[in-house]
């Protein structure tokens, strides 16, 4: 179990190691097949490691003492559990999908670039990995770091473009500063408790060592890192302009894996988070705000990409709402959905892509529902399923965090059910002024419309699939299901959400909240089947649309005050006071130098007077004034 | 005679030769000044050296103390009658060369 938990993580390693190091040496076809063959392996091993949990329970690996002094050990040890091997599952199979959809996807790059992709994709998973399987705070924060570089190099891939290469240092800055507060947690912990193993860390006599005051700082500093690496308010803005990444790699890093890393660092400690009701306020607030806030974005965005980024800060939200309301199984269960369904609507948006020569406004779209049609089915499928229509899996998972919502206070289920209404209407007019209606590109695009490439209609079929069909894993009771993942993560979540809505309770809110859906999304479909948005005219309109000038607040209110500090510092302490002080010495020391130099005027008398004035001078100090008065009171009094 | 005196007068003599050599340009005087200076202290020791030993005599009239600063005195002036004689044979040899013996000409080391 030792070796095969190490090649989870190793092939991911040796796949970037090979790409990385041989990327001016191998053909494209020797890259793609040895990037997506370590990962597909790394997936296969993925699953006897689950099934072996399955079957025998969490399994423990110890490989090396990483850090060891007197009072901290840091074990480089690996666990997995239901969490992590579910997590482990997610991570290599949509990451083996999007591999092969990038085989195909990256076709135009010539071998050097295509490698330099691959080895980026690959070190992505392999960080990933790490993550999910480390078992102790310092490990995730490790792998926390590798996603954060990977996501950095992989929107800046092509490095050419500037405004992509300032794209990639917003979203790794961006994600430094919840890294911060993730690391200050981390020091937290060892200052309180002397360990950062999750096997110490949460259990009971830890937490008998720690104040509220303590649970609540850490389990806020913890969020301040989830909410940089899950694009929550306040530091989401940079999730959009990832977008400037190629499509796979916003569907793997910035839809479905490295973004809900903020989710699985949460349930992972969930047992702190429930010992601070003040955090869980904060979460649930803060997840329900990006919800809407990204949601009313969304319904007014023009480019294909931007719409799902939007989306999925906004499904991040949910998320957030579920961890918030303790509904720790329903934020796993919809990070598991989301990563299926948003997935495939990035790699459809990457088929359109593809197709319309990389173009990206949807209103030069239209009509490519008989033109693409594998991409056009599938990618109904996925907003079918992040709308919440049921059977699809989105509603399965969307549903159970608003049930958790709704018990816990109305008010987050009012507005979760508003988002949800926001979430189809946007899909749809999406999906609708995409693929209905008429063509509205030039000609030539016309002409070159084409399906996409067996490589990349195969992982959106499966990912369609699993959309449709993933909401199996936790078909509520009332449904007759028995909800197999809470009963997977019991074991991981200290205090499992037991619902105690009644049956009629829980019915009604499902109907209202599929009905709220059904309408918005019709609404969506009549509207946007003929036409397209035109620049929104009204207030309200153009506020959405220049995303609530969130931007713009942030260039005015931090961006520029830094700047001009920075100007202040460079012009006024760098050259007046720094340089000041240092050339201010020399210059003191050259005009006294000047000044002293007169005293050597070669008369030797001169000499001889300073020297007796120097002889007295020392004679002052050496007997001081006071005895040298009494020797001379002295001698005249005899 | 109370050792007062004695001091007061080498101050005297010793703040002539500082004052001499200070203003006096001529180098034999400069010179002459500076001897004044060393034997002003010789003449501070051995005042020093008597006024010991007659404190020390009163206490064992066979007393040797102060002995050793008298016998000091001596080697003082034998180093500066050696010193003299360089010195003087210095301001020979400069004024063979200069034709005076002003020190305020011999400015060379300025600059």
């Amino acid at each position: 179990m030792k070796t095969l938990v190490a090649f989870i993580i190793l092939w991911p390693l040796a796949g970037f190691l090979f790409n990385g190091l041989g990327r001016n040496y191998w053909s494209k076809k020797v890259i793609a097949y040895k990037a997506t063959g370590y990962i597909v392996a790394s997936f296969i091993a993925s699953i006897f490691v689950f099934l072996h949990v399955q079957d025998h329970g969490a399994v423990m690996v110890h490989y090396f003492d990483f850090i060891h002094t007197d009072s901290l050990t840091i074990p480089f040890d690996f666990k997995v559990d239901a969490l992590s091997s579910l997590f482990l599952l997610v991570i290599t199979g949509v990451g083996s999908l999007i591999h092969l959809y990038s085989t195909a996807y990256m076709q135009e790059e010539s071998a050097p670039h295509y490698a330099r992709y691959f080895a980026y994709l690959n070190l992505f998973i392999f960080s990933m990995l790490l993550l999910v399987l480390g078992d102790n705070y310092i490990i995730m924060f490790m792998g926390w770091e590798g996603v954060g570089l990977c996501s950095y190099l992989l929107i800046g891939y092509w490095f050419s473009n500037g405004n992509y290469n300032y794209a990639a240092k917003k979203a790794f800055i961006m994600n430094r500063i919840g890294d911060l507060g993730f690391l200050l947690a981390i020091f937290w912990l060892i200052a309180k408790l002397d360990t950062v193993s999750y096997s110490e860390v949460l259990t009971a006599e830890s937490l008998a060592k720690l104040s509220s005051a303590d649970i609540t700082g850490i389990t806020l500093l913890l969020f301040v890192g989830a909410m940089g690496k899950s694009a929550q308010i306040p530091l989401f803005t940079w999730l959009p302009d990832a977008m400037a990444g190629p499509t796979p790699v916003s569907a793997l890093i910035h839809a479905a894996t490295m973004v809900t890393a903020g989710i699985y660092m949460i349930t992972r400690s969930n047992i702190l988070f429930s010992h601070s009701e003040i955090t869980q306020n904060i979460v649930a607030i803060i997840g329900i705000s990006t919800a809407l806030l990204a949601a009313t974005i969304a319904i007014k965005q023009n480019d294909i990409k931007k719409v799902l980024a939007y989306s999925t800060v906004s499904q991040l939200g949910y998320m957030f709402l579920g961890l918030g309301v303790g509904a720790y199984s329903g934020a796993v269960f919809h990070v598991i959905t989301h990563a299926f369904f948003k997935a495939l609507l990035f790699l459809g948006a990457g088929s359109v892509i593809h197709a319309m020569h990389h173009e990206q406004d949807i209103r030069k779209m239209g009509g490519l529902k008989s033109k693409l049609p594998i991409t056009h089915i599938t990618f109904l499928i996925g907003c079918i399923a992040i709308a919440g229509v049921p059977p699809f899996s989105g509603f399965f998972s969307k549903d159970e965090i608003l049930a958790a919502a709704f018990e816990k206070n109305k008010i987050y289920w009012v507005l979760g059910l508003i988002g949800s209404a926001m979430t189809a209407f946007y899909m749809f007019r999406l999906y609708a002024t995409t693929f209905l209606g008429k063509f509205r590109g030039s000609n030539e695009q016309e002409a070159h419309l084409h399906e996409s490439p067996l490589a990349m209609t195969l992982p959106l079929i499966v990912l369609a699939i699993l959309s449709a069909v993933g909401g199996a894993i936790g078909i509520p009771h009332i449904m007759g299901g028995h909800h197999w993942l809470t009963g997977q993560l019991s074991s991981i979540v200290s205090t499992p959400h037991e619902t105690s809505l009644a049956v009629s309770t829980e019915w009604i809110l499902m109907g209202v909240s599929v009905a709220i859906a059904a309408t918005s999304l019709l609404i969506a479909l009549s509207r946007y089947s003929k036409q397209t948005d035109e620049e929104p005219s009204s207030a309200l309109g153009k506020f959405f649309y220049n995303k609530w000038y969130i931007d713009e607040l942030y260039q005015k209110a931090i961006i520029e005050p830094l700047n001009h500090f920075a100007l202040f510092l460079k012009e006024f302490i760098e050259k007046k006071v720094i340089d000041g002080a240092v050339n201010g010495t020399g210059k003191l020391v050259q005009f006294s130098a000047r000044k002293v130099r007169l005293i050597q005027n070669g008369q030797a008398g001169y000499y001889i007077l300073f020297m007796v004035l120097g002889i007295i001078t020392l004679f002052l100090i050496w007997f001081n004034d006071i005895s040298i008065l009494r020797l001379i009171y002295s001698l005249t009094q005899s | 005679m109370p050792i007062e005196y004695y001091i007061f007068l080498c101050l005297t003599l010793f703040s002539i030769g500082v004052i001499g050599v200070l203003t006096r340009r001529n180098a034999i005087i400069v010179f002459m000044c500076i001897e004044l200076m060393l034997n002003a202290v010789n003449m501070l020791l051995v005042a020093f050296s008597k006024m010991n030993y007659g404190a020390a005599q009163m206490m064992s009239p066979n007393t040797t103390a102060g002995i050793d600063a008298q016998i000091f005195v001596f080697f003082i002036m034998v180093v500066a009658a050696a010193e003299v004689s360089i010195g003087l044979a210095i301001i020979v040899m400069i004024y063979r060369n200069t034709h005076s013996i002003d020190i305020n000409f011999l400015n060379r080391l300025k600059n």
